[in-house]
């Protein structure tokens, strides 16, 4: 569903992703792990094309959508949640999940907010409220339901765990298997493989840019010195 | 009491279109972070379009028609702008597109002068509104009454689709980020497009609906741009209340100033802005807004280097060709080169603060004519000799840099910009009101040279020495710890103050002696010219020395003097022809948008290309 061949990132002159490989199957749920300063962002980023990639291509249902403009990617069926949330703090809930809507795409889920309340229970009581009085959890849950609101095929989670209760990240892995159980194809960053061993089919590790591995959790289990060296657990 | 009331209601009627024109501007910076500077261009355009509709279109519906349609038009023209200029230039760095706008402002201005010619054009009365109402026995115009009546539905209607449409939500979520607005589907260029009609429509609106009370002529648009800046910065930028009530405060202000102190009124204006912003540094209603906040684009900038001897073999050689001059070179070029010098050293000057100190000034110009007019008036008034007025001038520049540096340093971003600009125009207002002392719009005359300078030839050689020596230690100043100190307060003031850096203080200095240089240029062009007037202070000079700033290259050194020498010669061989603001115009958009680096940066990079030039980063 997702390929990237040999992809090359670069801030200014810093090579910051090296001949980076993988694939997403359809349906899958893939874990992209590192440490802090990886490459994780910036790997997602690359397959947006908000950092435009220098060298590779990256090509989704067997298209290449390298040097497209964001918008065009996202209209693709490409959802983003970024790392940093960047909700829009002077909008309602409501007027968040609005930025997000497209057309339905099909075949896949046409989302309404109030099954994306039912998904996430918190925001129904603060559909009203502005996104700078949300808590932090709720926040991460506002930017998933803004970019499901775009009817995604395929979602790029970037670290969803980072920052949150541990009750709110349980709830998190509940709502990627749901996700998937509804067809949809997710590429998730992680720094710790706890939350990616509950959710992932795939792993792919990267460090310093480089891969490293990639594989089943189970090829993965199999060798944990390759957890060791890459991954702090 | 009735006559105080009907002039309530005059400055009410006045608010309309002001609040048009701000909502618009505001509306533009928010989702695109360009500060609009043609847009009292589009608000002249709108009159004159108005104006010839209706001549066409008759009666009462012909009238109205004829607003609106105005403002329609102007938003399509303001379409073309932001299609065939803006956007090759989205990508450029930032405040670049600043210069862009300024092209448009000099070619529409001829544009208007060819279409329409350049006679004021006196606004045809509204049918149906032509008489007056007597209230508490004052006479008010029906018209003034409309206007009243109409604004507030023009500002539902904005608050209504910025606050309850998608189209409001998205424009809203733009101007918050609107790169991730791009990652969830929507195609920015687009709604950079619509806001740019929208604004640019409003813009044209509220020149339509002015006309019955003031008419069209080719001052409009610097005139009205004043008080939009002032408008905005009160309100808070992006704010739609908060432009409504300013709009209403400067222009209430405004009628009261001129029938109780006719003397005062632009001053007036300035101040009140002052106090608002000395207890809201953003406004009203306003929040921080940082001029290019998610616009870091562009190769990050280079280490800057002392000049190798390469260039410093070059330079010495243009001194001594410049030195050549006189002995070569006709009286003519003589005194050109010497304009041209002036200019060198004033445009330097603000590179050294804009560049340096990422401080951006629109209203630079108050050192450079504040210099000049201190030089002027010691010698008119004291009889200063020149030598005395040359040093008094960067002192008395350097002040006047101090206390408006204190001020506006309390603002960053577009407000610190637009702060300046005001300042600047409160200096061009209390030389043109104050007519007894500085002769008001007939200028001070007859301030020249000492005997011993007073042949072309030996003032070039001391314009030479004092702007080249100006120039150096300027660049002396960039390389010195100060330098060092400034640049870091620039790219992160946290940081830099955890490094024991007084960022503010820092800045502070800067400014002030950013401003003293540009008042030794000032001094100096005094004695060259003879006189100086208002236009020394004016906003179009200001505007002169930021283009040439950018399109000499912001991130370079030499930017400042190799703008400044380029502009103004090719300014001084166009002035010749009669649209030569047309072609300024086109040429400043061309550079834009071919030379994105500015002059000196692409010269550099086809240096490097050609190998002329050999880059260090690569050799390392
Ligand atoms: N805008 C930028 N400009 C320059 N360098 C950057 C920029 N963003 C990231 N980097 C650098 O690129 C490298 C990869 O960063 P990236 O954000 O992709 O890592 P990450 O794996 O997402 O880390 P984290 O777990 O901390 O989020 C880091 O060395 C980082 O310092
Ligand atoms: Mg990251």
């Amino acid at each position: 569903m997702l390929e990237l061949k040999t992809v090359n990132a670069f801030y200014g002159k810093a090579h910051v992703l090296n001949d980076l490989s993988f694939t997403v199957g359809h349906g899958k749920v893939v874990a992209l792990l590192g440490r802090n300063g990886a490459g994780k962002t910036t790997t997602m980023k690359s397959i947006m094309q908000m950092v435009q990639p220098r060298g590779g291509t990256v090509s989704y249902q067997g298209q290449d959508i390298t040097g497209w403009a964001p918008h065009r990617v996202a209209k693709a069926g490409l959802g983003y949640v970024p790392e940093e949330r960047r909700i829009f703090t002077q909008l309602t809930v409501l007027e968040n999940l609005e930025v997000g809507r497209q057309p339905p795409r099909e075949g896949c889920v046409t989302w309404t907010e109030e099954m994306l309340f039912e998904l996430f229970p918190n925001l129904a009581e603060r559909r009203g409220n502005r996104g700078k009085a949300l808590s932090g959890g709720e926040q991460q849950m506002l930017t998933i339901a803004r970019t499901l609101m775009g009817n995604p095929a395929l979602v790029l989670l970037d670290e969803p765990s980072e920052g949150i209760a541990p009750v709110i990240v349980e709830q998190m892995a509940h709502v990627i298997l749901k996700l998937k159980n509804e067809g949809l194809t997710v590429l998730l960053s992680e720094q710790n493989l706890h939350f990616a061993q509950a959710v992932a089919d795939q792993v792919v590790i990267i460090e310093s840019g480089t891969q490293k591995f990639a594989g089943s959790l189970a090829d993965l289990q199999a060798h944990p010195e390759i957890r060791d060296a890459y991954l702090s657990v | 009491m009735g006559l105080f009331f009907a002039q309530l209601l005059t400055g009410l009627a006045n608010a309309g279109a002001l609040f048009m024109v701000a909502s618009g501007l505001s509306l533009i910076f928010g989702v695109t972070r360009i500060v609009n500077f043609a847009h009292g261009s589009f608000y002249m355009l709108g009159a004159y379009v108005g104006y010839t509709l209706m001549q066409v279109l008759p009666g009462v519906v012909g009238f109205w028609g004829a607003v609106l349609l105005a403002g329609i038009i102007v938003g399509l023209i303001g379409v073309i702008v932001e299609i065939c200029v803006l956007r090759p230039v989205y990508s450029a760095p930032e405040l670049f597109q600043l210069v862009a706008t300024f092209g448009v402002i000099l070619v529409i201005q001829d544009l208007t002068l060819m279409i329409w010619g350049a006679e004021d054009l006196l606004g045809p009365r509204a049918p149906g509104l032509k008489g007056i109402v007597r209230i508490m026995d004052e006479p008010v115009p029906q018209y003034d009454l409309a206007l009243i009546a109409i604004t507030p539905f023009v500002a539902f209607a904005l608050w209504y689709l910025i606050t309850k449409t998608r189209v409001g939500i998205l424009v809203r979520a733009a101007t918050q980020d609107r790169e991730m607005v791009g990652a969830l589907g929507v195609n920015q260029s687009w709604l950079f497009t619509g806001v740019f009609f929208l604004g640019c429509a409003l813009a044209g609106l509220g020149g339509a609906v002015q006309l019955p009370k003031g008419g069209a002529d080719l001052l409009m648009d610097f005139n009205i741009l004043t008080s939009v800046f002032v408008v905005v910065v009160i309100g808070g930028m992006g704010s739609l209340p908060g432009a409504y009530l300013a709009a209403v405060i400067i222009s209430v202000l405004n009628v009261f100033g001129v029938s109780y102190m006719p003397k005062s009124t632009l001053v007036l204006m300035f101040l009140v802005m002052v106090v608002v912003l000395m207890f809201r540094p953003f406004g009203l209603f306003g929040r921080e807004e940082v001029a290019g906040e998610h616009g870091q684009v562009g190769e990050p900038e280079r280490p800057i280097k002392p000049a190798g001897l390469k260039i410093r073999l070059l330079v010495a050689a243009a001194l001594v060709l410049l030195g050549l001059i006189p002995v070569m070179g006709s009286n003519f070029a003589v005194v050109l080169v010497t304009d041209i010098l002036i200019f060198c050293l004033f445009a330097a000057s603000l590179q050294f603060m804009l560049g340096m100190g990422g401080l951006v000034s629109f209203g630079h110009a108050a050192f450079f004519g504040g210099g000049a007019y201190v030089a002027a008036l010691f010698v008119t008034y004291a009889h200063t000799p020149m030598e005395l007025a040359l040093i008094l001038a960067p002192l008395g520049a350097g002040l006047a840099a101090v206390l408006i540096g204190w001020v506006c340093l309390r603002s960053t971003g577009v407000y610190f910009a637009m702060l300046t600009l005001a300042f600047a125009q409160l200096l061009w207002s209390l030389v043109f009101q104050w007519g007894d002392i500085t002769g008001g719009d007939d200028g001070l005359v007859n301030i020249w040279p000492s005997a011993w300078a007073s042949s072309n030839m030996v003032f070039f050689y001391l314009t030479l020495v004092i702007c080249a020596g100006g120039i150096l230690l300027l660049r002396h100043a960039a390389h010195s710890p100060f330098g060092y100190a400034l640049r870091a307060a620039r790219d992160s003031s946290r940081q830099a103050e955890a490094m024991g850096i007084n960022t503010k203080r820092i800045q502070w200095v800067a400014f002030a002696f950013a401003g003293a240089m540009a008042g030794v240029a000032g001094g100096l062009f005094v004695f060259s010219k003879g006189s100086v007037f208002p236009n020394e202070l004016e906003i179009a000079r200001s505007f002169d020395a930021l283009i040439v700033v950018f399109l000499g290259g912001v991130k370079t050194l030499s930017g400042g003097w190799v703008g400044g020498a380029s502009f103004e010669a090719t300014k001084d061989y166009l002035t010749r022809f009669e649209y030569w603001r047309l072609a300024l115009g086109l040429l400043i958009i061309a550079v834009v948008i071919l030379a994105p680096e500015g002059i000196v940066g692409s010269l550099r990079k086809l240096g490097e290309r050609t190998g002329i030039l050999n880059n260090a980063e690569d050799k390392r």
